[in-house]
């Protein structure tokens, strides 16, 4: 690592780039960062001044799709961010150095950038039993997050895992599988959530980072709003079949081979928040629904323990897989309908004589009669 | 022959009756909405999208009523300080000693089928009020998580009131499943609440059921003769 690191500008020149691929390469960056085009400029000047940004990039309980879905984006964007623009000095599965000059190098980071080192995190932290369920280098996730954040300028959460726990944390959650947000305060914590998260919005996130020098605008349970303010559901193409009422009623039926709308296969496009319909996947090529599967809210919490995947409500907590709180609500209604049927009966049985007592009582025809005609 | 001689009593007042029927023509069209939202037919197929909306209908049926159930709602809040004795929270919420034994024993009279004694209230009976109140608190929960999922797909300031409820329930799938699940109480209140209706006008003869079209109940003066 250089004492003064060179600018991202001068790093470009270095590599022989020309001033207008790099202004180039900047609209790139702030459209995928989902800026707005007037705003290039700034893009551009930051580019021109900032030194490359220090990332510390660390791997807890995960299954690396998060790294995987950034790093298999042939979008030039995030290659060159890889491997240019960001000095990725710390990740424990693309890094060359391993043992105790790995662990060097985590420190030297922090210390050396303290306050303005990016801590990136993919998957969870077990809390339970002390944190024994994932340990690097003898040390506890728990302890390395809390170390590594502490000087930390800010965090990104990757993928459902350290935004919400995803299937660690799904129940039983059996090592206390904790998201980022909910072990550190005090840190402007960004969560993009998914499984994984698709690799432009993790490009886009980053690029504003590096760009702006601050946070993106973030929603109410910390997402980035470019990325995440809209549901699958709003921008899916299959939309007008839900409006007109036109379902796939089973995978393999005419329906689903016209292209209706998957709801009632249990698709979560209503109820998930992610860019999928928009940026899709693979560069571009398709997204679930439109390879005929429903959404099933990847980047959603919980959405393990929101099943099964292919109906539309999940099933009612305690009553077994495919009972649904409809089904208890009929039941119950039934009983209901049965007990107001026997209160009926019974009613008539027991008060039978206090009522016909009343009738006695009251004013009848034969009454009304004996006083009428005057 | 005795003869019980009845005095009219304006229980209802015109607000709160019309607050009654459009509240429950709103829950009535609700909860059919709502069961299509989640339920809907296979009523086409072999059919292009840009020839239907049925399903965009039922759901702007729902949205429509929601408002419209909602600030209904609202106002009978207001109502429950301004309007008369019978109209007031205090009927709703137990919190006098007699309110407690009026409870025990319309329970006696409602499920252990006992002999009627006349109760001290004329509005509605202190159970009655209870479950009116329970299911107020569930006019709320539904507002809110049905206009906290709305938000998504609005711009306009009230139902963004309630967007906090999606993060605090975890996220809009809990909110749905909630949402859904209350519609049961409602099918299930209505069901009960409609006997109980007819069960008191029944056993009691004060005219329950059309205090809420007219207003009056029939109370027991004393025995005449
Ligand atoms: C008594 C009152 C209500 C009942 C019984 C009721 C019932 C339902 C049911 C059963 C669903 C279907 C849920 C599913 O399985 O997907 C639903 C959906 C919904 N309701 Fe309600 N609801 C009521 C009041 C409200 C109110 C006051 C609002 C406020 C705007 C509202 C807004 C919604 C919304 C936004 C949806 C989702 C519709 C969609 O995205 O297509 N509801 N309701
Ligand atoms: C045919 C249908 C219905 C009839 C005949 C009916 C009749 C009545 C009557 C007579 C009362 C006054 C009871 C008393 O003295 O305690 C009442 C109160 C009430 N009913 Fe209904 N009702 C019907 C449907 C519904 C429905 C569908 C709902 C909605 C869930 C509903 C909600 C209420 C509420 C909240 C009150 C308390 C009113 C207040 O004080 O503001 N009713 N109803
Ligand atoms: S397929 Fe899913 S996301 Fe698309 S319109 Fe239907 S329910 Fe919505
Ligand atoms: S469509 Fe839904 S389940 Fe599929 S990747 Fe996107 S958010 Fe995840």
């Amino acid at each position: 690592m250089n004492a003064s690191p060179l600018t991202l500008w001068e790093h470009a020149q270095s590599q022989g780039v020309s001033r207008r691929d790099f202004i180039r390469y900047c609209s790139w960056l702030a459209a995928a960062a989902g800026i707005e085009a007037s705003s290039i400029g700034r893009v551009v000047k930051a580019m021109e001044n900032k030194p490359r940004l220090p990332v510390v990039w660390m791997h807890f309980q995960e299954c690396t799709c998060c790294s995987e879905s950034f790093i298999r984006s042939s979008h030039p964007v995030v290659s060159d961010i890889v491997l240019d623009k960001i000095s990725l000095d710390y990740t424990e599965t693309l890094m060359a150095a391993s043992g105790f000059q790995a662990e060097k190098q985590l420190h030297d980071t922090i210390t050396k950038y303290k306050g303005e080192y990016i801590l990136c995190v993919e998957g969870s932290i077990p809390t339970g039993d002390g944190g024994v369920y994932c340990c690097i280098g003898g040390k506890s996730a728990l302890d390395i997050v809390k170390e590594v954040a502490a000087d930390a300028k800010a965090i990104i959460a990757w993928g459902n895992c350290a935004t919400h726990g995803c299937v660690q944390a799904a129940k039983p959650n059996p090592t206390s599988a904790t998201p980022v947000h909910k072990i550190i305060s005090g840190k402007p914590i960004i969560n993009v959530p998914g499984c994984p998260p698709i690799a432009e919005v993790m490009a886009g996130t980053i690029v504003h980072l590096l760009a702006f020098d601050r946070i993106p605008e973030l929603d109410g349970l910390g997402r980035p709003k470019a990325f995440y303010s809209r549901r699958i559901h709003d921008t899916c193409y299959r939309r007008p079949n839900y409006d007109a009422g036109l379902f796939v009623e089973s995978f393999d039926d005419e329906n689903a081979k016209r292209g209706y709308c998957l709801y009632k296969v249990g698709c979560r496009g209503p109820v998930t928040y992610n860019a999928c319909a928009v940026t899709k996947w693979n560069n571009g090529v398709s997204y679930p629904i439109q390879s005929g599967h429903g959404c099933i809210g990847c980047s959603e919490k919980d959405f393990w323990d929101n099943g099964p995947f292919y109906q539309h409500l999940a099933s009612f907590p305690g009553f077994g897989i495919e009972t649904t709180a409809d089904d208890i609500g009929l039941a119950v209604g039934a009983v209901t309908a049965i007990g107001i049927a026997a209160h009926a009966v019974t009613t008539n049985i027991k008060k039978r004589k206090f009522i016909q007592s009343e009738i006695a009582d009251s004013e009848t025809a034969d009454d009304l009669d004996n006083k009428g005609g005057a | 022959m005795e003869h019980v001689s009845f005095g009219r009593v304006y229980v209802w007042q015109l607000p709160v009756r019309v607050y009654h029927w459009v509240n429950a023509l709103c829950v009535v069209a609700l909860a059919c909405t709502g069961y299509l939202i989640g339920h809907p037919f296979a009523i086409q197929s072999g059919t292009e999208a840009y020839n239907n909306y049925w399903f965009g209908t039922v759901r702007f049926i729902h949205f429509l009523s929601a408002f419209l159930f909602f600030f209904n709602f609202l106002f009978r809040i207001y109502w429950g300080f301004a309007g008369n004795m019978f109209a007031r929270w205090g009927n709703f919420i137990p919190h006098r000693k007699e309110q407690f034994t009026e409870m025990a024993a319309v329970l006696k009279v409602d499920v252990l089928l006992a002999k009627i004694k006349p109760l001290p209230s004329i509005g509605h009976n202190s159970l009655a009020g209870v479950t009116y109140f329970i299911s107020f608190l569930a006019f709320l929960f539904q507002s809110i998580t049905g206009f906290g999922m709305y938000a998504a797909m609005s711009k306009s300031a009230l139902p963004r009131l309630f967007a906090w409820i999606v993060p605090m329930m975890g996220g809009d799938f809990a909110v749905r499943q909630w949402h859904h699940m209350m519609m049961w109480f409602f099918i299930i209140f209505s069901i009960v609440h409609v006997y109980l209706v007819f069960y008191h006008d029944y056993v009691e003869g004060r005219g329950t059921i059309s205090s809420m079209a007219g207003g009056w109940k029939f109370i027991e003066h004393e025995k005449n003769k």
